[in-house]
Order: C-alpha cells, then structure tokens, then sequence
C-alpha cells in the first residue's frame, strides 16, 4: 500500500519517529525554536480542526472539510513562505490559512457561511478557498506571471489535491507555468482519495509529481507526513522560484484521517486496514511528538500546557466569532458590483421592503 | 478642438488598448496569436513593437489557463485584457469565467477585485459555420458579476473599451467579425464612454426598434425603408447588456409607444426577452402593440451561406416587424 511512492519520496522522519539518514544534517541545522515551531502549529491546527467537526455537529458552522491528518503538510510548506508570497488555497487548506496570517475568527466565519470570513487583514496574501476542483491552480500561476512582470520577489503557491490534477485547469496550468518559467509553486497534498475515488482512479501515473516532466520542471515527491522533509522540499521550490528558475511540482503523499467533509461517510469507501495504518502508524503529529521526547525537546508537561493554551485561543476565537453580529440582507448586493447596475438597485429596494422575512 | 477622423472598427480598438497600455504598465495582453501575428482579425497589430513581449503575451491554445491566469493576475494588481478569439471558444473557459471571475469579488467579501476584461468576438456574416458564428452575449448577461459590453461601431468601440479596461470587475467586451472593417468617425482626442448608456443610432416618432452590434446597421437599413414609406423608426444602440439602460428604451416607447427588438442571437431565451418583459413590466399602459422580437431561427448556424442568411435576421424581417407593430399589412 502506496509503495510507488515510498520509493522515491524525500523522508527525513521516519514513522517511528527516526530521522532517517539523509534527514540528520537538515534536523540538526534546525534551531530549538523551529523544531518546536513545527509542532506547535501542527497541534494548533489538529485541535482546531477537531473543535470545527464539534461545531458542525452542533449546527453551529455548515458543512466543514476536516483536515485531520494533514497538519505535517500544510505546516511544513506554509512555513516556507514569506510575507509577501501569494496563497490560493483550496478548501481543506485553514492550517495554511492560520499560518500565512489568517484570524481563527475569520476561519470560522467562513465555514459558518459569512463571506466576510474571507476577508484577510491587510498584507495577507490569501485567496478565498477554491471550492471547484482545481480552478485556483491557473490563478496562482497568473500571480506569478504578474509578479514576474512586475519584477517583484514574491511567488505564488496553488494547494490542491490529488483529484485536482485530472482537471484541464491543472494542466493548462502546469504547461502555463513551465512555458513562461513562472515563480509558482503547484503544491498537491496527495491523500489518496477524491471523496471517494482512489489515486489509482484517477491517474494511471505512478505518482502526481512525475507528471511535472511532461512540463519540463522538478517534480518532487515528499513525505506529505514528515514536517521536516515538506518544510525543506518546499524551501527549497521556493527558493528556485524567487531566483528565476521557474515553477515546481511538489507531491506530498500524505491521508486525511477523517471524511471528505462532515456530509460524508469514509468508512464506505476507504479499507478498514488501510485507514487503521495512516491512523496509528503514520501519523503526522505522533511521530513528531516522538520525536521531540526521544530529543529531550518536548515534555508531557509542556506538551499538556501548549494543548492547553491552544484550547483556550480556539474557545476564545469561537466566541468572539459568534459574537460577531450578521449583516443584514440588503448585505447579499454588497460586492456583485462596485455600483449597483439600475435592474440590481430595484431588487436590492424591493429586498428592502421585506426585509428580516428570512433574514434574523 | 475636436479633429474628426475615420477610422475602422479593428483600428478603433486597437488605439484603445494602445492608449491603455501607455496610460497603465499594468495593463497587459494575452491571447492566441495576438504578438507577431496581430490577432486573426488584426486587432493587436503593431502593439508587440511597441509594448514588448512582456505585455503583448502569446499564450498556449489554453483557454482555460490563460483566462484562468489572467483572472489570477487582475488578482493580484494586473489588469489584464485577455484575447479570446472566438466567442464559441469562450465555452471551454465558461468555467474560469462564470464561476470564478464573476463571483471572485462577491465569494470573497470584497476583498479581491478582477479588473479583467475579455475581448471576444461573435456573430455570422461569414460561413463560418455553427461553432464559429454565435452570439452568445446573453450567457454573460444573465450571469452576476460580469459586465457584458457589445458595440456597434468605432467610435462605441473604443470609448466603451477604454472604459471597460478601468473597471474594477470583469467585462466582456464582444466584438463582431463582420464589423472589423466598418468604419467610422472617431475623434483624436481621448473620450470615454461609460458602460451602462444606451444610444439613439436615428431618432424617430414612429415605432421604436433596439438592438446591439451588426444589427444596428441592419435596422439602420430597415429605417431607411420604413422611412420611404413615411415610418420613421427610433434606433436604439444598447451598447452594454449589463448595465442595462432602459430608461433610454422606455423614454423611447413612451414617445412611438411601439418596440422591436432585434438580435442576431437566436429568438428564445436571448435578452430580446428580458427587455420585452421589463417593458411590459414598467410601461405597460404605454404600449399600443405587442413587443415583437427578431431574432435568428432556433437552430444551429449552417455553413452554406445562403443557408446562413435564411437562418439570421435581415433588413427585410425588421422592416416587416416595424409594419407589424404598426398594424401595417406586411
């Protein structure tokens, strides 16, 4: 079970917890803080994805896409961006969203319906999510292409998955990108499954990133579970990218633990053996805690003060969240046009007349 | 000192995106063939010398990846005026330009703006057949978030997309392929014309008749006609479909208290229809006649060209219109 990839990904840690062979320099190069830096997100994000699932359960958020199982990948490649690099994400991407700067307040706007959860702060430079499938790939690389015009520093980075990369988008995208030497970054968290449908279903390439030589660019395969192997893959897309040398393919092989969305149910479609071995043997976040404690760096003391602390941010961003008044309806032609056309204005007055019908 | 001068169609557009590149860096082309080639209609020629490959982009046959790219750029502070060469091929990009270009802004609350504009052209004349002739304007039109943008002569054609290049929100612009060489007197000043304003193509009291694109030429013609039957017919030129100008339209009916309305698109569901409703709707008690529509026939554009000319409307179907709303025996 996915040995096509084993074979040629890059892996620093190991399963277990081991830092391979090759992963010895980067890990040691790493300082104390970053090392715990990658841990610290990756349980921020795990607890806040499972405090969502809770929050849709309780009808207080809609249809919510977990991504649990997924943080080493998110963390590790958000980690490599800079401030003024663009981010076009997909729906599963928040741990990227929090990371690059997005509130937890507006995160959970956004899954509670209000569309001004999509709003950033300014000088964060993320996307909405993408909720088609592959529609934000071609975006990203028209960031770039800008960028470079503009002779700017910044790279723009496309997060989608696997299923993403049967869609024309992708690679109308891909050959964009590989044509004009592009500064982007085509980032596919592979985690085996479109909704329902397996990997080898939708391609019959062995892996995503070999379809990058097609376009003539790197095409590189990661451990998707390893924090420290995506950190440093992507680091170094990133840095070819700002230099000029073009755009990057980058696969993490990674699962997302639980369903699609919460309107979903895994267990119909996914083996029972296989779910049990990403869940109890791949994690992302267990063999990095592993890894800290066998390297002294992490107690179970500390380990319950950050769980802790990270409960209490999310508590508090849920609240302030909710407490966050909605707008009223007229709210609906808000951003269809700068200036409302004379047809949307008599709509919007009639809208007026009626009012808190549906609208509390 | 306004210094008239004629220009075609294809020139006139060609200034505009050449006056909008010196005025903005950030405005930039991309397309199929519009570089050396100068677009197949001709449309970019002389801008690639000019303004350099960086800004003068010819692009892969991807639709999609262009149009997607463009949106990605006008994203993030370009301002994009993407070549799509035929507005049939518009359909395998419908998704980059339904779904995320006219709902980016709104989805994301505001924050992201897509100053982008499409540049497409349509409609038969040439036997190009059924995949290569539509008028598709309406598709546009009935989506939000767009603005749709459809001139009918030079001096339109420029000042509307010269406006439509400073919009903050996409704009497809649809020009005609029978039109390119149609001139007309365009100033040498710089004028803009606002997206949203109809234009009385010829006065008249008699009988009103809308349209937009090649067909206002035709009903110019079917004026002309009527004219030497002692009708005389009121042109109203739409010029953009969103915004819409009613009023212009309403003003008119007031006054003949009869409409035409007249598209090459085919007759059902074309915007022939909206306007007809919304004129019953707003001036009901001011109609003397039902509103008729001329449109093409509900079929497939044929390549014969004789066939072609059955199938989309001509000078004689408007002039029997406008005698039918005059309950005139046709």
């Amino acid at each position: 079970m996915f040995n096509q990839w084993e074979s040629e990904w890059v892996q620093y840690i190991t399963p277990e917890g081991e830092i391979t062979p090759t992963g010895e320099k980067v890990w040691d190069e790493k300082s104390t803080e970053e090392k715990l830096r990658f841990y610290r997100w990756m349980t921020f994000i795990r607890l806040f994805d499972r405090k969502m699932v809770v929050l849709q359960r309780q009808g207080r958020i809609g249809t919510y896409a977990p991504l649990e199982g997924q943080e080493a990948a998110q963390v590790g490649s958000a980690l490599a961006l800079k401030q003024e690099d663009w981010v076009f994400p997909s729906y599963r991407d928040h741990g990227v969203a929090m990371i690059v700067g997005m509130p937890l307040t507006q995160i959970i706007l956004y899954w509670a319906g209000r569309v001004e959860g999509c709003k950033p702060p300014e000088g964060v430079r993320i996307m909405p999510p993408a909720v088609p499938i592959a529609t934000q790939i071609p975006h990203a690389v028209g960031a770039a292409w800008g960028s470079k015009l503009r002779k700017e520093n910044s790279v723009a980075v496309a997060y989608f998955g696997d299923g993403a990369t049967s869609e024309g988008d992708f690679h109308e995208a891909c050959n964009f990108a590989g044509v004009f030497q592009l500064p982007a970054i085509l980032f596919c968290q592979n985690n085996g499954y479109a909704i329902s449908v397996p990997f080898t279903r939708q391609s019959a390439s062995k892996t995503v990133a070999q379809k990058a030589s097609a376009y003539n660019f790197p095409g590189i395969c990661v451990d998707g579970n390893d924090v420290l192997a995506v950190f440093e893959v992507m680091k170094q897309a990133v840095e070819r990218a700002r230099q000029g040398e073009g755009p990057t393919l980058i696969e993490a092989v990674t699962y997302r633990k639980g369903a699609h969305t919460t309107a979903d149910d895994a267990t119909r479609y996914r083996p029972f053996d296989e779910v049990e071995e990403w869940i109890n043997k791949r994690d992302p976040l267990i063999r990095y805690i592993t890894l800290l404690k066998n390297e002294g760096l992490l107690t179970e003391q500390e380990e319950r003060d950050w769980e802790e602390n990270a409960k209490q941010k999310i508590e508090q961003a849920v609240k302030e969240a909710e407490a966050i008044p909605p707008k009223p309806s007229t709210h609906l032609f808000a951003h269809v046009y700068a200036k409302l056309p004379p047809a949307l204005e008599k709509q919007k007055e009639e809208l007026l007349k009626k009012e808190g019908t549906y609208h509390a | 000192m306004s210094t008239k001068r004629v220009i075609t169609y294809a020139e006139a557009i060609n200034e505009a995106l050449r006056e909008e590149m010196k005025a903005d860096p950030n405005v930039i082309l991309l397309g199929e063939d519009i570089g050396a080639y100068g677009g197949v209609f001709k449309v970019t020629k002389g801008l690639l010398d000019e303004f350099g490959s960086d800004r003068v982009i010819d692009t892969p046959i991807s639709e999609t990846g262009f149009t997607g790219a463009g949106i990605g750029a006008a994203m993030t502070g370009m301002k994009p005026v993407v070549e799509i060469m035929w507005v049939d091929f518009t359909l395998v990009a419908m998704d980059q330009i339904l779904n995320q270009a006219a709902k980016m802004t709104y989805m994301s609350g505001g924050q992201t703006k897509v100053p982008l504009v499409i540049r497409t052209q349509g409609g038969g004349g040439r036997g190009n057949a059924a995949q290569h002739s539509q008028s598709l304007e309406t598709m546009f039109a009935h989506v939000p978030g767009l603005k749709v943008v459809v001139p009918s002569t030079p001096y339109d054609a420029k000042g509307l997309l010269k406006s439509s290049i400073r919009e903050e929100c996409p704009v497809i612009f649809i020009e005609h392929k029978m039109l390119y060489n149609q001139k007309g007197e365009v100033p040498s000043e710089e004028y803009f014309i606002p997206l949203g304003q109809a234009d009385i193509k010829r006065e008249g009291k008699d009988v009103t008749i809308v349209s937009l694109s090649r067909m206002v030429h035709f009903c110019l013609d079917a004026a002309r006609e009527l004219q030497n039957e002692g009708i005389e017919a009121e042109v109203i030129d739409l010029r953009t479909l969103v915004p819409l100008d009613l009023e212009l339209v309403k003003k008119s009916v007031q006054k003949t208290h009869r409409l035409v309305i007249v598209h090459e698109a085919t007759r059902s569901y074309g915007w022939g229809a909206e306007v007809a409703a919304r004129i019953q709707e707003e001036a009901f008690d001011e109609l003397d006649a039902p509103v008729l529509r001329v449109g093409a026939e509900d079929v497939p554009i044929p390549y014969n060209l004789n066939l072609e000319k059955e199938m989309l409307p001509q000078v004689r179907d408007i002039v029997d219109a406008a005698r039918n709303a005059l309950y005139l025996s046709v």
